[in-house]
């Protein structure tokens, strides 16, 4: 291939990136300043906030417990070789609430909120509903985008503070159970170390993540191309950004929270 | 009154409207026909906004589509789906009551419920369909009740795209009927779709035929039958044979 083309086709492909990171942005605003703005639909917002939060539930609570769980056991076989053992409470409470919790909830809720949206936003758009609703005077962004999104920013920090406190208690069970902590001392460690920086940026980072994984959800489904196979596609095309998103936006809040 | 002006429209390199020009008197009921696949369902789509046309122009009472209030222009439309379009997580009743339950014609539940029972009576429907869901119907049922609420609000602009497609015969006359009493009792402007050259004869004022992107043939229902006009003529009778290429 030629040297020149090769270039054009790289350029192409950085104007289109560019290009789609433009429109998420023009997206993401115009979710803003439509959920600011009169009428607002207190149904579709409760629905919602019982989709992505209470029925997120379980699922939050499996993954936490477990990652808690072996977390410990990683650290303490990990600390076992320069006698370091003692140091489990200490970085599981750091390393569940800093990043696993935050990070972990996130992609759960890009697996199971962020895919279910598109699919259905993407079905909708598909058998015309979102035209319907136009011709119907209601605007798509108050009525399905803003609900949503505002639902996930109130109750994935919530979510995820529920997770630090469940992978915590994972740690502890473990730890006492397996390792032979004392359970007070585990308690004490733990609550002693914890910052309240440590927290703050757990529940900043789940609000983040909830935003992006909802508005990921309704962008993709809105921008559906025809059929089931545009279903298909918006519904994958969410996931895989919304993960992406998830974790540079992580690495992006770690650097602003414990690095500045 | 509603007027298209030389309106363009392509999806990609498939040129859909190439210059469609159309004139529908207020108060009027004017059907269109033509080919599946011609664009009928786009024009309707260009008036009220969700699809915009590459150019031309489309005025509503005089005034331009696009300019303006579009809650207030759009509350003065109501628009029959060829596909139903009803939204699968709201029962039948909230279907039909979509507008009288949110927005500026809001109204009480109840109020909005019997409206809504009601109008599903008059397409036919027993109250007893009003708290299943849409998947729970037949298709004929579904395109019902999406006639139901595109006439829940009483709106001065009625758009039908296939109003009695999937209908029994009997149905199809009432629907027909149905369509007519709105246009002659509460003096809206009708704009329909149709296959059915019954249904044709039964609901228009006024015909129109679109073919290769443009209106071919425009006029008086009565006169639909003497126009001389050969691709006319192969379609309301239905011929293999003539202008209109039987693969597009
Ligand atoms: N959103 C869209 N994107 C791409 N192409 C489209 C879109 N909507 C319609 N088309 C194309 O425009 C053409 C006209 O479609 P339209 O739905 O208006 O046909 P129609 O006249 O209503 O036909 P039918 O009688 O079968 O309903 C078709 O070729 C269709 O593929
Ligand atoms: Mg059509």
């Amino acid at each position: 291939m030629n040297p020149l083309d090769l270039l054009a086709r790289l350029g192409r492909m950085a104007l289109a990136a560019l290009a789609s990171i433009g429109r998420v942005a023009l997206f993401a605003i115009s979710t803003f300043t439509n959920m600011l703005r009169p009428p607002y639909y207190p149904r579709e917002f409760a629905l919602s906030l019982l989709q992505i939060g209470w029925l997120s539930l379980p699922v939050v609570a499996l993954t936490a417990v477990f990652t808690g769980g072996a977390l410990a056991l990683q650290i303490y076989a990990g600390g076992a070789r320069f006698n370091a053992e003692a140091v489990v409470p200490q970085i599981v409470a750091i390393g569940m609430v800093r990043e696993l919790g935050p990070v972990l909830v996130g992609l759960m809720i890009a697996a199971r909120v962020t895919s279910s949206i598109a699919a259905e936003i993407a079905t909708m758009k598909v058998t015309e509903q979102i035209d319907a609703l136009v011709t119907l005077s209601t605007n798509p962004m108050q009525y399905l985008v803003a609900p949503r999104v505002l639902a996930a920013l109130v109750t994935v920090p919530v979510l995820v503070g529920i997770g630090d406190i469940i992978g915590i208690a994972g740690g502890y069970t473990v730890a006492v159970h397996n390792l032979d902590f004392n359970a007070a001392a585990y308690l004490k460690n733990t609550v002693d170390f914890l910052e309240p920086l440590d927290v703050i940026s757990s529940l900043v980072k789940g609000a983040f993540f909830g935003t992006i994984a909802a508005t990921m959800g309704c962008y993709y489904g809105m921008q559906s191309g025809r059929g089931a196979q545009g279903v298909g596609r918006a519904t994958k095309s969410s996931v895989e950004a919304a993960a992406v998103l998830i974790l540079a936006t992580n690495f992006v809040l770690t650097g602003v929270f414990f690095s500045l | 009154m509603i007027k298209m002006d030389n309106v363009h429209k392509a999806f990609g390199d498939n040129r859909v409207l190439q210059g469609l020009n159309l004139e529908i008197p207020k108060g009027s009921s004017m059907v269109i026909i033509g080919g599946s696949g011609t664009g009928k369902s786009v024009a309707l789509k260009c008036v009220l906004g969700l699809i915009t046309p590459d150019s031309g122009e489309i005025f509503v009472d005089g005034k331009p589509a696009g300019a303006g209030d579009r809650d207030a222009f759009l509350a003065r439309f109501g628009m029959l789906f060829q596909g139903g379009a009803l939204f699968d997580s709201l029962p039948v009743w909230q279907n039909v009551a979509f507008r009288l339950l949110r927005g500026q014609l809001k109204r009480p539940v109840e109020e909005a419920r019997a409206i809504a029972i009601e109008k599903l009576r008059r397409v036919g429907l027993k109250p007893d369909v009003a708290d299943r869901l849409p998947a729970e119907l037949s298709g004929g049922m579904q395109k019902r009740v999406g006639l139901a609420r595109a006439i829940a609000a009483e709106p001065e602009i009625i758009f039908f795209d296939e109003p009695t497609t999937g209908l029994d015969p009997i149905m199809s006359g009432v629907i027909n009927d149905l369509i007519r009493e709105i246009v002659v009792e509460m003096g809206a402007t009708a704009m329909t779709i149709t296959h059915d050259m019954t249904s044709v004869r039964a609901i228009a004022d006024n015909v129109a035929m679109l073919h290769d992107g443009v209106i071919k043939w425009t006029g008086p229902v009565a006169e639909m039958d003497d126009s001389g006009d050969p691709y006319l003529d192969q379609f309301i009778h239905g011929r293999a044979e003539g202008p209109i290429e039987a693969v597009r």
